[in-house]
């Protein structure tokens, strides 16, 4: 019978199956922040135990490092414990630590991939939920929590039930202004945030073959703001392509070797899904999100919709949504003022995210009332930013050019929405108080489209700048 | 295991918290995680929610003590943060029930012992209401049956069977029971080119 990854991730990592019935998963790859470890350090220390495989986990510093002025000790003391916390979490335990005097810091999900410790066939964890952003090299990857994160420090395992599959095809073709952050926020639009709930999706179709491993990071990336515990990509050429000559990746022979292997891992044709949604590429136009989930999103050239026109218990939630943004049912999304454009996060802060920006960051300047954040994801995102010449690009326009970190995608650090600011947002989750100020506001979109509400200071359709 | 970890039965009064995809955020703001214990997050449950709302659950008197959160759809969806229902359970919960859960937020509840039940739309609409109007009056959960009982009436609650046999027969504490598969860990990953070497 023909098999999925899935299966044959899930099988060779199985070590036992446990008397609850969970499966007992071997994790190939464990990475670490300093967010969500201090606990799981102090348990280990409590319990006596040791790092059962030291080499497997990685760390580096992300969520709440600050991104103007990195000088330790950090100016914010909380945030300089954490950081503390961590540098002697790793030493104690002799593990790897990605800071900033490496050259290789930035959020973990950046860095995984770009360094190649992020391969095809392995399972991967971290105590972060966008840990799903790994499927697009074809892992399979879990955001977990403190307590598992002990977990996989102490026996490299998790108990965990194998999720059921859906594939998810995109059809068709992208129309020009139309990115990989359109693609997710639709599929997360048209499935709903809780429709991935028990799944792991599987993306595919021409639109996500065509994809390049960045965009294809960050449609897996928000697979967990649809509600799926994970979601993945084949293995192809487009990532050999891109693992080859990465620093962890196997090296010569053996990297031949290792494709072979990441081939054979790949979803056989003819495998059967618990389920299958088809999208049409050509239906999708630039997406802004409206309200308080990712789900609830409109093309750019939409009107905001009416609880009324929703089934009966979804309308307090849309009442409460129109009542935070401060929006009315049937209200075009086009020419909603903002105060804040961000580019950066785990889902668009890479190489490929920052010269799209740039491009449109070309066609104007950052609207006087505007306040715009350009926060690479990694320190190596920045350098090759920076040697193409981005920064200067931004800098002219009237963007802040900042270092490498989680940043204003949830409010860590001194990046913050203040009040009732509205913010045009490349990163993944429009929460209420998800961008540090109680009762900030984020809209949701593309770098491009944030771009471009930057300097229109409003959100405005990247296709008429682009054009 | 000791039967201290057993949790077969669990009964306290109840407190509803209606509305659907109350995200994790919204539960601990990201701000309070800025610490390296969880011994303070009891404090901040619901935070901005409760300043921004006096009549909140989590402010009310009456509901003060209780141990049994009613919830609707999705609920602790988004953010992988324990700190979640670490900041719940400080605050004094023992159970959840519920429409459905975020996939990592019911995972997280498991391994401290917290279940997560889900039931039907209409029972969960009902016992919010039930609740709200005789908060004195205890919820039972029984994990083992699948059922929450309050007053006269019993309304079905699932929980899928893994938590459900790791909840019931004490084996939540994961570590403990994923140390003893020993060397077939080594064993398994031995076999992994990518750990063996391509």
């Amino acid at each position: 019978m023909a098999r999925t990854l899935l299966d044959k991730v899930w099988e060779a990592h199985t070590v036992r199956t446990l008397p609850s019935g969970q499966t007992q998963l071997l994790i190939g790859l464990h990475l670490i922040h300093e967010v969500t470890t201090p606990q799981a350090f102090q348990m280990l220390k409590e319990l006596k135990l040791k790092v059962r495989m030291p080499e497997r986990t990685f760390g580096t510093l992300d969520h709440i490092i600050p991104t103007a002025d990195q000088t330790r000790p950090y100016a914010d003391p909380e945030a300089e414990e954490m950081a503390a916390h961590m540098y002697r979490n790793m030493k104690d335990f002799n593990l790897q630590l990605f800071d900033m005097s490496t050259g290789k810091q930035g959020i973990v999900h950046v860095i995984g991939p770009e360094l190649g410790l992020t391969q095809p066939g392995m399972t991967i964890a971290c105590g972060d939920s966008h840990t799903s952003t790994h499927g697009a090299v074809g892992a399979i990857a879990f955001g977990i929590g403190t307590t598992q994160v002990r977990d996989v420090l102490a026996t490299q395992c998790l108990a965990m039930a194998k999720p059921k599959l859906r594939q998810v095809r995109v059809e068709g073709a992208l129309a020009r202004g139309v990115y990989a952050k359109d693609v997710i926020l639709t599929i997360i639009n048209r499935l709903g945030v809780k429709g991935g709930v028990g799944y792991a999706y599987e993306y595919a179709g021409p639109v996500i073959e065509r994809m390049t491993m960045e965009e294809r990071l960050t449609v897996c990336n928000m697979s967990i703001e649809g509600g799926a515990r994970c979601g993945y990509v084949n293995p192809d050429q487009t990532t050999i392509d891109y693992l080859r000559g990465k620093p962890y990746a196997p090296a010569r022979e053996a990297f031949d070797r290792a494709t072979t292997w990441w081939k054979s891992i790949a979803t056989e044709p003819g495998a059967s899904f618990d389920d299958v949604k088809k999208i049409d590429g050509a239906s999708i136009e630039p997406v802004v999100t409206w309200g308080i989930n990712p789900e609830m999103s409109v093309g750019v050239s939409q009107r905001i919709p009416s609880p009324d026109a929703q089934p009966e218990p979804e309308r307090p939630t849309f009442r409460e949504a129109l009542a935070h943004m401060g929006f009315a049912a049937g209200q075009p999304i086009k020419g909603a003022r903002i105060d804040v454009a961000f580019v950066g996060s785990c889902t668009n802060g890479r190489l490929s995210d920052l010269r799209v920006a740039a491009e449109v960051a070309k066609k104007g300047k950052v609207a006087k009332h505007v306040r715009a954040l350009i926060v690479p994801g990694s320190q190596q995102v920045a350098k090759a930013a920076e040697a193409e010449g981005l920064h200067e690009i931004f800098q002219a326009a009237g963007f802040q050019w900042r270092k490498a970190g989680c940043s204003m995608c949830l409010g860590m650090n001194d990046d913050k929405l203040q009040g009732r600011e509205m913010s045009a947002s490349s990163s993944n989750r429009n929460f209420i108080g998800r961008q540090g100020s109680p009762t900030g506001r984020t809209l949701l979109m593309s770098p491009a489209m944030v771009a471009a509400a930057a300097i229109n200071g409003a959100v405005a359709d990247v296709r008429e700048i682009l054009r | 295991m000791s039967t201290d970890f057993k949790r077969r039965q669990i009964t306290g009064r109840g407190i509803p918290v209606p509305g659907n995809d109350i995200d994790t955020d919204r539960i601990i703001p990201a701000r309070f995680l800025k610490a390296v214990t969880f011994e303070t997050m009891g404090e901040h449950a619901f935070e901005d929610a409760r300043k921004q709302n006096p009549e909140h659950p989590f402010n009310s008197k009456v509901f003060q003590g209780a141990s049994v959160l009613v919830v609707g759809q999705n609920f602790g969806c988004g953010s992988s943060r324990e700190h979640a229902p670490q900041a719940l359970m400080r605050w004094g919960i023992r159970a959840i029930v519920g429409g459905s859960f975020g996939e990592i937020f019911a995972g997280n509840c498991v391994i401290l012992g917290i279940p997560c039940l889900r039931a039907s739309q209409e029972d969960i609409e009902w016992l919010q209401k039930a609740v709200a109007r005789s908060p004195q009056q205890a919820v039972s959960v029984d994990v083992e049956k699948q059922e929450v009982r309050f007053g006269d009436r019993v309304i079905k609650a699932s929980v899928p069977d893994g938590p459900r046999n790791q909840l019931v027969n004490g084996t939540w504490d994961s570590t403990a029971v994923l140390l003893e598969a020993g060397a077939a860990i080594e064993a398994t990953a031995g076999r992994l080119p990518y750990v063996k070497g391509f």
